[in-house]
């Protein structure tokens, strides 16, 4: 299958066709594609076994229209590395789409090395949604350093729509300065033996800055799953949240570690961590109106990472 | 006709005797209900008839259109047309209101979710993409498990204490849906210690300390209740000629 028409299949070819919104499509080490929109810089440079890529948010820059990124491989045993850099300006504001897709792994690894900037009042919006080959065969490394400026914003999502996990890897660590906001939320559903590591630290050193962490897992079969989420509050006024979720069925496994550290005691953390089976009155709820167990934990699953 | 029957039926739960031999019958198309004072068994009664967990061994039998279900799991029991609706429904994140509502509704077209939406007073434009969590109060995901009740159109459905957490404007809708539950031809059994909810049934039992007190038409009941369980007057230890019914 060729990128075309993985893009075609995910009703983008016509966000790529429109001039106003900027877009990026990478196939393994190649750029395919790409378009950009006043205030928005991109430089790309092919490298070993992948792309680098450097952003750059003008001062003042609005994007009105989600960034379209496309990172896929089209064959069964690759590596990519996509080595990212972003910059977001004083004011700027944007949002980006990021499809990662994979759809015939049989042995891929995809690396994913980002650092972004957000200087004062920026705000920078990631969602990054995969899709995987049905028998997983990938492994996915992304890894992330962050900082904020004052008063600027960063939020990630990421999703799997599409196909098993296979072994993913994640860690982020972001450092909110002064009024700064970050919300990092996760969801991932495994099965068979995929195995999910997600790793995402704050550091909350500037006074008011916000920080919430939050993470939706379910394990099924042989899957397992680490989530380590930590906050550190340095600074007045301080706040964060630690929330995660993970279900667990048949012989999973799933271990949530929530560190919370205040260091300022004007500073205030929490955390919620639940890991279990599905709850029994939502099941007992669902089977009563005539489903199976296995559709009714389907659906709980499916309310939980949606 | 009757749909439902109850045969010396008991259930001990953590050695304390819940229910003690409660023979009831319940009759087809007909809204029931079952009252007396908190702590009675009444909520223990309803989910021994769903079959959750916890509460199917039971002494006795449990016969749905003729056939025991006393050994049946609640899937079986609601494949056969018995649905239940906790007192305090539950919570599900992420999952929308029109979802909770498809997953179990018999014909699953958006008319039917929007009918059964506005049956319960709930406007189907505001509240369809709406999750099922807490940022819906008590009473909205009452109504709303009552829409899937609806849209379920089972052969028999448990109320347990159907009003609680509903405001007084929107006891009528509560009320509707009965009314609507009754007209598709669905058996109606309220559990319930609230006097505006009993006046719905058609047929009452009183049950006090799981025993069966007295059961007739709503009209002879409801004297009783209201004069002898509001406040229950003999802490759940009913006397019934003398006879003092506690722990055997």
């Amino acid at each position: 299958m060729e990128m075309s028409e993985l893009l075609k299949e995910l009703n983008m070819d016509e966000a790529l066709r429109d001039p106003d919104t900027a877009h990026l499509v990478i196939e393994r080490n190649r750029v395919v594609s790409s378009h950009w929109v006043q205030g928005l810089e991109v430089k790309t440079e092919e490298i070993e076994n992948g792309v680098e890529v450097s952003v750059r948010v003008r001062e003042g820059t609005v994007i009105t229209k989600p960034v379209h990124f496309c990172f896929g491989v089209t064959h069964k045993r690759a590596l990519q590395r996509i080595v990212m850099h972003v910059h977001v300006e004083r004011g700027a504001k944007i949002a980006v789409l990021s499809h990662c897709m994979f759809p015939k792994a049989e042995d891929i690894t995809h690396v994913m090395e980002a650092d972004i900037t957000l200087d004062e009042g920026a705000s920078y919006v990631y969602r990054e949604k995969h899709i995987h080959s049905p028998d997983g065969g990938i492994k996915v490394y992304p890894r992330a350093t962050i900082t904020l400026g004052k008063r600027a914003r960063f939020a990630t999502e990421f999703e799997l729509i599409q196909g098993r996990v296979g072994k993913i890897d994640i860690d982020y660590a972001v450092t909110c300065g002064e009024e700064s906001t970050m919300e990092m939320m996760t969801k991932i559903s495994g099965r068979g033996d995929d195995d999910i590591k997600i790793r995402e630290t704050g550091y909350l050193v500037g006074e008011r800055a916000r920080g919430v962490l939050t993470s939706r897992v379910a394990v099924r079969e042989h899957a397992t799953a680490e989530v380590y989420s930590k906050l550190v509050a340095t600074a007045p006024y301080a706040r964060g949240h630690v929330d995660c979720h993970e279900i667990v069925q048949d012989q999973g496994v799933a271990t949530a570690v929530p560190v919370v550290e205040v260091k300022h005691p004007k500073a205030h953390v929490t955390h919620e961590a639940a890991i279990g089976s599905v709850d029994t009155k939502q099941l007992e709820t669902l089977m009563a109106r005539g489903l199976s167990e296995e559709e009714a934990v389907e659906l709980i699953i499916q309310g939980l990472l949606s | 006709m009757k749909i439902l029957s109850l045969k010396q039926v008991n259930l001990s739960l953590n050695g304390r005797k819940i229910l003690q031999n409660l023979s009831m019958d319940f009759w087809k198309g007909r809204v029931h209900a079952v009252v007396g004072p908190n702590g009675a068994g009444k909520s223990t009664l309803a989910a021994t008839v769903m079959g959750l967990e916890g509460y199917r061994k039971v002494r006795g039998e449990i016969l749905f259109e003729g056939e025991s279900i006393t050994n049946m799991g609640i899937e079986e029991r609601a494949k056969r047309g018995i649905t239940l609706a906790w007192q305090e429904p539950a919570r599900f994140e992420g999952l929308t209101v029109e979802t909770f509502i498809r997953a179990s509704a018999r014909e699953k077209s958006d008319a039917e979710i929007q009918r059964v939406l506005q049956v319960v007073g709930l406007n189907p434009d505001e509240y369809r993409n709406r999750a099922v969590d807490r940022t819906l109060s008590g009473g909205e995901r009452k109504k709303i498990e009552l829409a899937s009740i609806l849209a379920m159109r089972p052969k028999l459905v448990l109320l347990d204490e159907p009003d609680s957490g509903i405001d007084v404007a929107s006891l009528e809708n509560i009320f509707e849906a009965i009314r609507v539950l009754r007209k598709d031809g669905t058996t109606v059994v309220l559990i319930t210690h609230s006097l505006a909810v009993l006046a719905q049934a058609e047929h009452a039992f009183l049950i006090c300390d799981g025993t069966l007190i007295e059961e007739g038409p709503m009209e002879q009941i409801r004297p009783y209740f209201e004069d002898k369980c509001i406040p229950c007057n003999h802490k759940n230890i009913p006397e019934i000629e003398g006879e003092e019914h506690g722990d055997e």
